[in-house]
């Protein structure tokens, strides 16, 4: 199986990843080359193999419904790149 | 001083021996002599120093734990509230963590004294520390060679003794495969034994933090003060921690070995095999039984990782948007620029492959044949080990085909680099725990064994590594020109 420059693009659009044109070729061959050892999975039956998403298989804990969370909405917003008037600075969304 | 065991030098402290704060300023000292191995990221000079008067404060008034006092290091992918936490990332380069992760607090709370933050792969993506943004760590036994990854700063610190010891994190061999490289004691607990909390994700169903020592006692030291659950992460296991220590001088009489038939098959090197099979003659000699087994879905094992890790990775790094905190590109024209090219400008080349392969294998039309498929291999994967461990106590084998390799020598082939991982990767997707000991040196350089056992035996473990490193001395040779 082998990935286009088209398909490349297509993924780091989905991704929001900026790649370098002249890296795309690269980036094509190395994916194609990790599908192929991928295809390897198909050698074995699975059909009646439950998915395994976690090592524990155990459920999600619950927590007491209380607030137990201060706010640290300064100290968060002092590592942003970015605020002002204790908001998240982005370009204009809606013209 | 530098030599001495973390027992040993607790005991130290504890008899006025000698204070934190000499043995800090020796290690301080060490780090700047040793620069050339570029192990750490960030040297913590003045917290180390305080954090040493304060420890001897303690000792003076009674109030010390084993580890008060004692100069450890952490690996750059743990938060350090006040100290940057960079990740081996440019994304991460000026990011000052809000928190600490617990593990930071529990040793904080020990008394322990941080020497600084410890070069990795950029976020814990690569098997030879080459990935990393703040440049390549050398291998102490070899400074034109790799330390491995992602834990390698760690891994050449401990080694070098650059740091009593280290804290490292194991997603697909992290923690084992820098160990065995550099010729230390490295213990991947069970997933969910040590808290994620402030630990960041790379793959959070693998990731799994753990110590990096010079000796199995150390790591039981070590893993003692890391281990427990934790409120604060939703998969830490509330399962009681034993005394590490208790059970380090059981005898291993009738111990049951296995050794997989497929760890030991084409691709591992012959003199690496050798060496592996006098480490296991001393298991025999000292009463253990030794049973050939057979694990056949562990050739999936590359497969399914490089599927389910991605795929994790992907998604774990979507937070990474130029709004919240991390790097921002410059002058961007709109929302969609903001992301696109504040991400493309920080991540490195081996992130983003990861991050596309995860993105491609969750799309639409193709999460059936991968992402599932891979969910359904690491099942019965998991069904092996458990399968084997229902016969013997302990899965002995390799952890990397052969000693550590040239800086720049693999990385031009990542599927060559992936294909190193062949070991220690399927350990990750079934969660059990693991380590690597030292086991002897080819061409000088050293090998390590990989033991792994069933869920939650971590003291079992460190049993069978600390009888090994009674009757060798492996565990303690140190590189030349770091004595």
């Amino acid at each position: 199986m082998s990935l286009t420059a088209d398909e490349v693009n297509k993924i780091a659009h989905l991704a929001r990843l900026g790649i370098d044109k002249q890296d795309v070729a690269a980036y094509a061959n190395d994916l194609s080359g990790m599908l192929d050892l991928m295809t390897r999975m198909s050698e074995v039956n699975t059909d009646d193999v439950e998915p395994m998403a976690h090592p524990m298989d155990q459920a999600q804990r619950l927590r007491v419904d209380k607030v137990t969370e201060l706010n640290h909405r300064e100290a968060f917003q002092e590592i942003a790149p970015q605020v002002e008037a204790g908001l998240y600075l982005v370009p204009k969304v809606i013209e | 001083m530098h030599n001495k065991t973390l027992a040993e030098l607790s005991l130290g402290l504890q008899a006025k021996t000698f204070s934190s704060v000499e043995l800090t300023q020796c290690f301080l000292d060490r780090i700047n002599q040793h620069q050339q191995l570029n192990a750490y990221i960030t040297v913590t000079t003045e917290l180390a120093m305080a954090q040493a008067k304060a420890a001897d404060q303690r000792i003076a008034n009674g109030t010390a734990d084993l580890l008060t006092g004692i100069p450890i290091a952490q690996k750059d992918i743990f938060c350090t509230q006040g100290v940057v936490t960079t990740c081996g990332s440019k994304m991460l380069a000026n990011f000052s963590a809000p928190y600490n992760a617990t593990v930071v607090d529990k040793f904080n709370l020990a008394g322990a004294v941080m020497l600084g933050k410890l070069n990795m792969d950029e976020f814990a993506m690569g098997s030879s520390n080459e990935t990393s943004y703040f440049g390549a760590v050398r291998n102490p036994w070899n400074i034109n060679s790799v330390p491995g990854g992602s834990s390698g700063g760690s891994a050449a610190a401990v080694s070098a003794r650059l740091a009593a010891s280290a804290t490292g994190t194991d997603t697909g061999g992290s923690i084992r495969q820098p160990a065995a490289l550099c010729g230390i004691t490295g213990l991947k607990p069970t997933y969910g034994r040590v808290s994620r909390y402030g630990m960041i994700a790379y793959a959070s169903s693998l990731d799994q933090g753990g110590p990096m020592t010079r000796s199995a006692e150390d790591a039981a030291i070590m893993l003692q003060a890391m281990a427990g659950f934790d409120e604060k992460d939703s998969t830490s296991v509330d399962v009681p921690v034993p005394d590490y220590r208790a059970n380090l001088n059981k005898s291993l009489v009738g111990l049951k070995i296995g050794l997989p038939k497929e760890f030991f098959g084409e691709g591992l090197d012959e003199n690496v095999a050798a060496t592996l099979v006098t480490a296991i003659d001393e298991y025999r000699r000292l009463g253990a039984e030794i049973i050939d087994i057979s694990m056949p879905n562990l050739k999936l094992a590359i497969p399914a990782y490089y599927v389910i890790a991605p795929a994790e990775c992907s998604a774990n790094l979507s937070r990474f948007d130029g709004v919240r905190y991390g790097y921002r590109c410059d002058n961007p024209t709109d929302l969609t620029d903001l992301y696109t090219r504040s991400r493309g400008e920080a991540f490195g080349k081996e992130v983003k492959r990861r991050i596309l392969m995860g993105t491609y294998a969750l799309s639409t039309g193709y999460y059936d044949a991968y992402y599932l498929k891979a969910q359904k291999i690491r099942r019965l994967i998991s069904e092996d080990f458990k399968a084997a461990l229902a016969s013997v106590d302990v899965i002995m084998g390799p952890v990397t085909p052969s000693t550590a390799f040239g800086i720049g020598e693999k990385m031009d082939d990542p599927i060559a680099m992936y294909l190193s991982d062949i070991y220690t990767i399927a350990i990750n997707l079934a969660g059990v725990p693991a380590m690597s000991i030292p086991a002897g040196f080819v061409a000088g350089m050293p090998v390590g064994l990989q033991l792994i056992g069933d869920y939650f035996s971590e003291d079992r473990l460190l049993n069978i590594a600390h009888q090994y490193q009674q009757v060798t001395d492996w565990h303690n040779f140190i590189p030349t020109g770091f004595e």
